[in-house]
């Protein structure tokens, strides 16, 4: 290995830990925000927008009780699995302007993996916990994760699909091509109809993503007690936040990027730094538009689904969505 | 499934979809509950034999403690009791304040229901919503009683306050906000798509089972059954209104006795509260509010009194029953209070049989249980502190000989 490779290893690995704590920050505060929004939009006053790290801090000095029946090896492990792979996909995301870390060496494919982990994870960890709950709500994750991953898949591959098409040289699955070219500028009014389509598709999976109403029917405070969490307490619980916290970023980051991916720099003809540092701010105004869409206003406005009628939702009617807007983009090519 | 693959769940005696301790014994195969078996008992707080080392004035205060919700139908209803044995005159003024205090008292625990329902289906928004337009009753009987909570509005023959001229303007005030919000309340609970899916075709109580197992309230009135002690034996100042049952069928013209139709049903009760509310005020007599001002006097009387006597109430949740006796003591010589819950207990078996585990805190939280109020026995043997299951033919047993040591 040459000197100069050595140098970009090594600020790579420092690049990459500025990203997990930047990501984990970012994330708890996207959390607070879409806690405060969501107690406005509830008429109440709501915690302050550092509550999440007050929490989590509160729950680092706490005790991390593992259960006596439970699998130890498998019970703590699961939180850190949890949110190495979800920091992980952090670095194959583009942040506005600021390209992907490892933006060449991965794409929308190891994405959809790496989102899927977390959940195993968390099936794990339920599982291993010995509690009935636990097992109770690892049975629904599972049911879940079944259920929204053909829709997910759905998306990506249409995408993928379309890009290829019109640019058949590029590596069309990277999320650098994907938001350069929008779908919304590679389809005719039919096709648009269909992107709008995979939009509210890739809108419904999120809740089930980040396990919030109404598709928080693993965790299901009221029925379950916390269903998978219920045994996890102190270290590791706060763990499994940080993941929730840096997935709600990671999913809203991903939407921006596929169909958001506009910057609002060349609308005052800015450039350089200014340029950069105005389309990054720019970039977040998004991700918070994004998140309250995705996650604060559903999670508000419904009640809690069932797991058959969860089902239900995502393996027919999101499915035949998310196909009907392939349809609609296949048609619109054809045509 | 086969019954093999059932395992056992315990819900409680705590657990985040239970107000109050209670133990549930689940069977559960997959998704599927399979048998459930209640264990009451946690919350046991001997009141009743508190009761019997006091005198009759005193016991208002314990009753009105039963539970912190029906904290106007206990004491109505024991006073009634009292002045059935003893022969005690209402004035009409304080049967009408007595009707008013208690409706309002139905609006509160119906709105409060409501929220807590919403919170069972995980569904917040509703649950603030709802809790924040129950603020308004609350106000409005902490300016007539002085307590939000536990209104002391109750006494032997009448009511310890008047409702003064001054009150009046308020009071109507309320009536105009809740005649506003109703069809607020209407839209979210009974046209919400979300709520619908989670409570229609759950927790089918039946009209026959409902019958059999002798349920009281908004639970059999949402099973068809037309039963309401203030339709079927008109008292105080009910006897002058004309109050029909409500059943969902008047909403949505067909009876399924599922939870959806336990919402409808309480939902219309919150309009019925204040449309009878609104008859009282605009009808309340004048004169007296108390057959007795003194309290000392009275007490002396309850002291000569002897006799039975039963009061009945409609309370939120259904027929709330009280028994005294009194035997020229200045203690009641038994108190028995019978809450609506106790007897709506049962229809949880027939409502949670083959439902999934989702559904278990809203078909639950569907009867309004008050555990405080349905705790009236708990069998503990002091050294060990086991609690012990009665049958029913030991009870049976036990209570012949009882009545044998009576006799003698």
């Amino acid at each position: 290995m040459s000197g100069g490779s050595i140098i970009i290893f090594v600020l790579k690995i420092f690049a990459a830990l500025v990203i997990a704590i930047f990501g984990i920050v970012l994330g708890l505060f996207c959390k607070g925000i879409d806690r405060k929004l969501a107690a406005m939009m509830q008429s109440r006053v709501g915690p302050p927008i550092r509550q999440p790290f007050l929490d989590f801090f509160k729950l680092m000095i706490k005790e991390n009780i593992v259960p006596d029946n439970a699998v130890p090896w498998i019970f703590n492990g699961a939180p850190i699995l949890a949110l190495v792979s979800t920091i992980s996909i952090l670095f194959y995301i583009p942040f506005g302007p600021i390209p992907a870390l490892l933006g060449n060496s991965g794409d929308l494919i190891l994405i959809a993996y790496l989102l899927a982990i977390p959940a195993i994870a968390l099936v794990a960890g339920g599982f291993s916990s010995g509690s009935t709950y636990a097992s109770i709500g690892a049975q629904r994750e599972m049911v879940l994760m079944m259920s929204y991953e053909l829709p997910l898949v759905t998306i990506i591959i249409t995408l993928g699909w379309r890009l290829n098409l019109a640019y058949p040289g590029l590596k069309v699955f990277s999320l650098a091509a994907l938001s350069a070219n929008p779908i919304w500028g590679l389809v005719g009014p039919l096709g648009f109809i269909g992107a709008l389509l995979l939009l509210f598709t890739l809108v419904i999976v999120t809740p089930a993503e980040l396990s919030i109403v109404p598709f928080d029917i693993p965790e299901a405070e009221t029925e379950l007690a916390g269903g998978v969490l219920v045994e996890y307490s102190g270290r590791n619980l706060a763990l499994f936040q940080l993941t929730n916290a840096v997935k709600m970023v990671v999913m809203a980051a991903l939407t921006v990027a596929l169909f958001f991916p506009y910057n609002i720099a060349p609308l005052f003809s800015l450039s350089g730094a200014l340029a950069s540092v105005i389309d990054t701010l720019f970039f977040f105004v998004k991700l918070i538009v994004v998140i309250f869409f995705e996650a604060t206003f559903i999670r508000v406005a419904v009640a809690r689904l069932k797991i058959d009628q969860a089902s239900v939702v995502y393996l027919i009617f999101l499915s035949a969505i998310g196909l009907l807007g392939l349809l609609f983009i296949a048609m619109d090519y054809i045509i | 499934m086969s019954k093999s693959t059932a395992y056992k769940v315990p819900i409680g005696p705590i657990h985040p979809s239970l107000e109050e301790p209670m133990t549930f014994n689940f069977e559960i195969a997959g998704e599927r509950i399979q048998s459930v078996d209640l264990a009451p008992g946690d919350n046991h707080r001997g009141i009743e034999f508190m009761g019997r080392n006091r005198n009759i004035v005193q016991i208002i205060y314990l009753a009105e403690r039963i539970c912190g919700i029906c904290s106007a139908s206990h004491p109505f209803a024991f006073c009634r009791a009292v002045e059935n044995a003893a022969g005690i005159e209402v004035p009409p003024r304080a049967e009408y304040i007595r009707v008013i205090i208690a409706e309002l008292e139905r609006i509160h625990s119906h709105i409060l229901w409501a929220g807590v329902a919403a919170h069972e289906l995980g569904f917040d928004s509703v649950l603030y919503l709802s809790w924040k337009v129950r603020e308004e009753v609350m106000d409005l009987l902490e300016i007539i009683t002085g307590n939000r909570v536990n209104y002391g509005m109750f006494m032997i023959g009448g009511v310890r306050r008047d409702i003064t001229e001054q009150q009046i303007p308020r009071i109507r005030k309320t009536i105009e906000y809740y005649k506003d919000v109703y069809q607020k309340l209407e839209d979210v609970f009974l046209d919400d798509p979300s709520i619908a899916v989670r409570t229609k075709n759950v927790g089918v109580l039946t009209y026959e089972d409902a019958l059999r197992l002798a349920s009281v309230g908004p639970t059999t009135r949402a099973s068809g059954v037309k039963k309401d002690v203030r339709q079927d034996q008109p008292y105080s100042a009910y006897a002058d209104l004309d109050i029909k049952a409500i059943t969902p069928d008047i909403h949505t013209g067909e009876v399924n006795g599922d939870v959806y139709d336990r919402i409808i049903v309480r939902v219309l009760e919150v309009l019925q509260s204040v449309q009878i509310v609104e008859y009282c005020l605009n009808h309340l007599p004048e004169g007296e509010i108390l057959s007795e001002p003194k309290i000392a006097k009275l007490l002396a009387n309850l002291k000569k009194a002897k006799g039975e006597g039963v009061g009945r109430h409609e309370a939120p949740r259904g027929e709330v029953i009280h028994y005294v006796k009194l035997n020229e003591l200045e203690n009641p010589e038994v108190w028995k209070a019978r809450a609506p819950t106790y007897n709506n207990l049962m229809s949880w078996v027939p409502m949670l049989q083959n439902q999934e585990v989702a559904d278990i805190p809203i078909v639950i939280a569907s009867i309004d249980p008050c555990i405080g109020c349905m705790d009236r026995v708990t069998l503990t043997d002091s050294e060990t502190y086991k609690q012990q299951v009665l049958t029913r033919e030991e009870l049976r047993q036990l209570s012949i000989e009882k009545t044998r040591r009576m006799l003698k």
